[in-house]
């Protein structure tokens, strides 16, 4: 019994070891999507320059499976995603809106979507992270998947890539269309 | 390494330095100090263990602004963290909630130090256990000095004299 | 060429490592004087070429060598030289070989020093260290090498991140890791006594100077990373909580554990396997610091360059190190006899109780670390874990521990009188009662948890001075013989009073600070007055200049108290344009009863400029509390019986007698 005790060190070591290998595979950052299932928080967003017509709220999400885009000019990561959102709507598989986020210059994002293109069906400005926050957004981008019935699907975060689609968001659309 | 890169570059808007301006503050100084002690207890999200009040990304400059506003419209104290909590989980506070998947935190303390506790009361009676069977006592090493290091030790013992 | 050097010389020293970890322990295996004798040449060898690499690095920094790939991402031609120096490791390349540099500086003294310890010990211990020294060369060469090139080299370097670039966080790391490298010693020390199977009062004595040397290194490290965050990232904070600091203050429990174990086994030969436990945990909480840091499996605001490979590395290191010593403590931990007996009322048993709350606390603190991602590992979600939860679990299981420090110095080994001692110890009790009805009726009874922390470390500091005052019979015999006396009281002595006295003042320094401090945010123009703890504080203005690698706004405030000038404070706000990063330089005029702190922030539409003034109560306490423990640790190391090379093996002279 005693001599066991003398062991108790090493189990201890080995089970935080395997916590820790556990660790290198879970992300710290990402946080959970506190609004899968639920409904999209109330925003109603004034529209960017050059698009003056018309902004971006959450009433315009009812009725059809859409994609609502978390991006801003100074994100870099945006810039990886952008070419696969232009495909993805040059296909029109899906509409995509977009909530252009924190932007310091009221230019900078209208400025952006207009030299290499603009994938958004609606854009909302939101300079003061007011819908980001209702959404739970800590970066840019991040993408929500939401159904006719304005109920959160799911949420991405970092940029979409082709296996993304394929393996997540284009199956998860089908099926909500489907219902 | 993809992941690895985007919260790299997700990392980038971090900036430890000044936090609060004056022109988020309120004018009513009980309002303000109300703002001030939730922000200390709502961790911003994009920085990693410090609060929004001590920070100045901009996403917690952006929710100061929205603590504030909750504030000035009669939200209590609680219900602005509970919004918070809502949009973020229990992730953002930095006192975690007492619930199911806590319970191990904020009662391990008590566990671990009544652990201690046993193992040295356990420690004290079996030594007494040993005394009374006539072990233990007071012998020093389970290995008995050899020849050549008494002469070392005698060696020694003259310098430390000397 | 001198870094091709330099990445030569790191190779060999692993290849000297390797001769090093084989050669002697076989030798002492066998008891072949001439093998183990390879320790002490292979140690100094090895010692000297990672000196050259080392070298070699400062050298391609200093000269801004932009074909070294580390050079071009953390340095830049513009910088001070000095910030040029501390460059090399201000990253996480450069800042692993100087922890090789370290592990072979004290591999070197060991093999130095040691020359009064058995030759078989020695040889053992060397080995030891040598095994340590392969994984991390290893790490270096494998994963982190600091000599990798770049070609064509870019004009210019990307800089070091300006926060960086300041005297303490400069001298912070290598504080830290002589602390924590230091720690291998101890362990190296307690592999050998397992593996030799005796673990004596000698065998402690060894122990000792090097535990004690190690905790007052990163004693300082810990002080120095403290004082940065409090003068630099501008708000008056000085301890956060944050993983990465709670990674270096975890080896800082467990070594002050294990330097008041090692006592017991020296002077009374028992507790000898919880202090060979003690040393492992030691350095495995310096090695679970550096994983943590360097992994990113907790990130936060601190962590250097996260990277899995170097993660699983590290892992890898402190599962087989630790994991390695575990096997042996279990396989040969029950053979060590238990030594003498003590009551639990004692000296013994105080320090016993010092190590369980040491520990526990210790416990606590991995366990609230650490939790997120236990959590997280087992599907519960995310959570954080913040200063509330350390505050609340945490500091009580302090409290019990400074009421027993004031005690334990007074109980007589073996068997001590509980009444008795608290007898004595009525002055100290008094003065805790004063000092609190004195706070209270100044500061108000609105915050009573900080007047009883204030009474604690008034009772810890009057506890200490009465043992002292007990030992040179102060008052119980004529005036010259307690001065006498006091000549003669052991440096070690000193060494424990200052420490104790040390840390009452820290807890002053603390308590006061966390709870009376001061703020006021506002926007200045000139000629505007504030008023901050009664204090005047009048704006003249700022202005804008230059300095070698940036540029700063300087805001200009004299203070007054009842209209007399007290000081003129000069905070910065600087930019450096290479990284467009800004830092503030806060200005601090310190006072015996608290800090005045400005920081100047950015102009706003009006001309004014955002200020922000704070009156931090006794803050300076915190930094003398600290320089009183390394001075202890320092006056104890001085102590003739703990000088390295003066072992006595006493207690196996007595037994042998």
């Amino acid at each position: 019994m005693r001599r066991l005790m003398y062991f108790l060190p090493l189990v201890g070591l080995l089970i935080l070891g395997g916590f820790f290998l556990k660790g290198f595979e879970l992300n710290p950052r990402e946080l959970p999507n506190m609004l899968q299932g639920k409904q999209v928080p109330d925003f109603d967003l004034k529209p960017i320059k050059g698009r003056d017509d018309k902004g971006f709220s959450s009433k315009d999400l009812q009725g059809d499976v859409s994609l609502v885009n978390i991006f801003g000019s100074w994100c870099v990561a945006c810039q990886v995603e952008h070419p696969f959102l232009m495909a993805v709507k040059e296909r029109n598989l899906v509409p995509i809106h977009g909530i252009d986020w924190r932007e310091q210059d009221p230019d900078a994002g209208p400025e952006w979507l207009r030299k290499s293109g603009d994938p958004y069906t609606l854009v909302g400005d939101d300079p003061l992270s007011k819908a980001a926050i209702a959404f739970g957004v800590t970066g840019a981008p991040e993408t929500f998947l939401v159904d006719a019935d304005t109920v959160v699907r799911y949420k991405h975060i970092g940029p979409i890539t082709p296996e993304v689609w394929k393996e997540t968001l284009w199956p998860l659309i089908q099926e909500l269309r489907k219902q | 390494m993809k992941t690895l890169l985007v919260t790299l570059l997700m990392a980038l808007t971090a900036l430890p330095v000044l936090a609060v301006e004056p022109s988020e503050m309120l004018k009513d100084p009980a309002k303000e100090a109300r703002a001030r002690e939730v922000s200390i207890a709502l961790r911003c999200v994009v920085c990693q263990n410090q609060s929004i009040d001590d920070s100045n990304a901009q996403l917690a400059r952006d929710m100061r602004i929205l603590v504030r506003e909750r504030i000035e419209a009669g939200d209590s104290n609680q219900e602005v963290l509970d919004y918070m909590v809502s949009r973020y989980g229990d992730f953002v506070l930095l006192e975690p909630p007492v619930k199911g998947t806590t319970y191990a935190l904020w009662f391990g303390p008590l566990v671990i130090v009544g652990l201690g506790v046993v193992a040295v009361v356990a420690f004290y009676r079996r030594r007494l256990r040993a005394v009374a069977a006539g072990g233990g006592g007071t012998q020093a090493a389970s290995v008995p000095l050899s020849d050549d290091e008494e002469k070392r030790l005698a060696a020694l013992m003259e310098d430390a004299e000397s | 060429m001198i870094t091709e050097v330099g990445h030569f010389a790191l190779v060999l020293a692993l290849m000297v490592a390797g001769v090093q970890a084989v050669v002697p322990i076989v030798g002492a295996h066998r008891g072949n004087a001439a093998w183990m004798a390879v320790g002490r040449t292979s140690a100094l060898t090895q010692f000297v070429l990672v000196s050259i690499a080392f070298a070699a690095l400062i050298h391609a920094f200093m000269t801004s060598d932009f074909s070294v790939l580390n050079v071009v991402r953390n340095s830049h031609s513009d910088k001070p030289m000095f910030y040029k120096i501390s460059g090399v490791w201000g990253n996480h390349e450069g800042s692993m070989l100087l922890w090789c540099l370290i592990l072979a500086i004290f591999g070197g003294a060991v093999a130095l020093f040691g020359r009064n310890l058995p030759p078989t010990l020695r040889a053992r211990v060397l080995g030891i260290q040598a095994l340590i020294s392969i994984g991390f060369l290893g790490f270096v060469l494998l994963t982190s090498n600091p000599f990798d090139r770049l070609i064509p080299a870019p004009e210019n370097g990307q800089g070091l991140n300006p926060l960086l670039q300041d005297p303490g966080l400069a001298l912070h790391p290598p504080f830290l890791y002589l602390g924590y490298v230091g720690f291998s010693i101890a362990f190296s020390f307690a592999m050998a006594a397992l593996i030799e199977g005796r673990v004596d009062a000698a065998w402690a004595r060894w122990v000792r100077p090097w535990t004690l040397a190690a905790w007052g290194f990163l004693t300082v490290g810990i002080a120095l990373g403290s004082w940065w965050a409090y003068y630099e990232l501008g708000w008056g904070g000085w301890w956060y909580w944050d993983p990465v600091e709670n990674a270096s203050f975890l080896p800082w429990l467990a070594g002050t554990a294990l330097l008041h174990s090692a006592i017991v086994v020296e002077k009374r030969n028992a507790l000898k396997g919880w202090t060979i436990f003690l040393a492992i945990v030691a350095f495995a909480m310096s090695l679970l610091g550096t994983f943590l840091v360097r992994s990113g499996v907790l990130t936060s605001v601190h962590a250097f360059a996260t990277d899995p490979e170097r993660g699983v590395f590290i892992l890898v290191l402190l599962m087989v190190y630790i994991g390695g010593a575990f096997v042996l403590f279990a396989v040969r931990g029950p053979a060590l006899k238990a030594g003498s007996l003590f009551r639990p009322v004692s000296r013994e048993g105080s320090l016993l109780l010092n190590n369980l709350l040491m520990t526990t606390g210790a416990g606590v603190m991995v366990l609230g670390t650490l939790y997120p991602l236990f959590l997280d590992a087992l599907g519960g979600g995310k959570v954080s874990v913040g200063p509330p939860f350390f505050n609340a679990a945490f500091v009580p299981i302090m409290i019990p521990m400074v009421l027993v420090m004031a005690l334990g110095p007074f109980m007589s080994w073996k068997r001590g009188e509980a009444l008795a001692t608290c007898k004595r110890l009525w002055p100290a009790l008094a003065l805790a009662v004063a000092t609190m009805a004195g706070v209270g009726a100044v500061m108000g009874a609105g915050s009573p948890l900080a007047l009883f922390g204030l009474g604690l470390a008034a009772w810890l500091f009057g506890g200490s001075c009465l043992e002292l005052f007990q030992r040179i019979k102060l008052f119980h015999a004529p005036f010259s013989e307690s001065l006498g006396r006091l000549a003669r009281v052991p440096r070690a002595t000193w060494g424990m009073t200052m420490a104790h006295i040390g840390l009452a003042v820290f807890i002053v320094g603390a308590v006061g600070s966390s709870t009376w401090m001061v703020e006021s945010i506002q926007v200045m123009k000139t000629g505007d007055t504030v008023t901050v703890a009664g204090f005047d504080y009048t704006f003249h203005g700022a202005r804008t200049f230059r300095g070698p690698n940036y540029e700063a706004t300087e805001g200009t405030f004299t203070v007054t108290r009842g209209g007399e000038e007290v000081v003129t404070l000069k905070p910065e706000k600087r930019i450096y344009p290479v990284q467009g990063r800004p830092t503030t330089e806060a200005a601090i005029h310190t006072m015996v009863l608290g800090d005045l702190y400005a920081v100047i922030g950015d102009e706003d539409k009006g001309g004014g400029y955002v200020t922000r003034l704070y009156f931090n109560p006794v803050v300076a306490w915190l930094w003398l509390g600290s320089a009183l423990l390394v001075l202890g640790s320092l006056a104890s190391l001085s102590d003739r019986r703990h000088r390295v090379g003066a072992p006595v093996r006493k207690a196996q002279a007595e037994q042998a007698s």
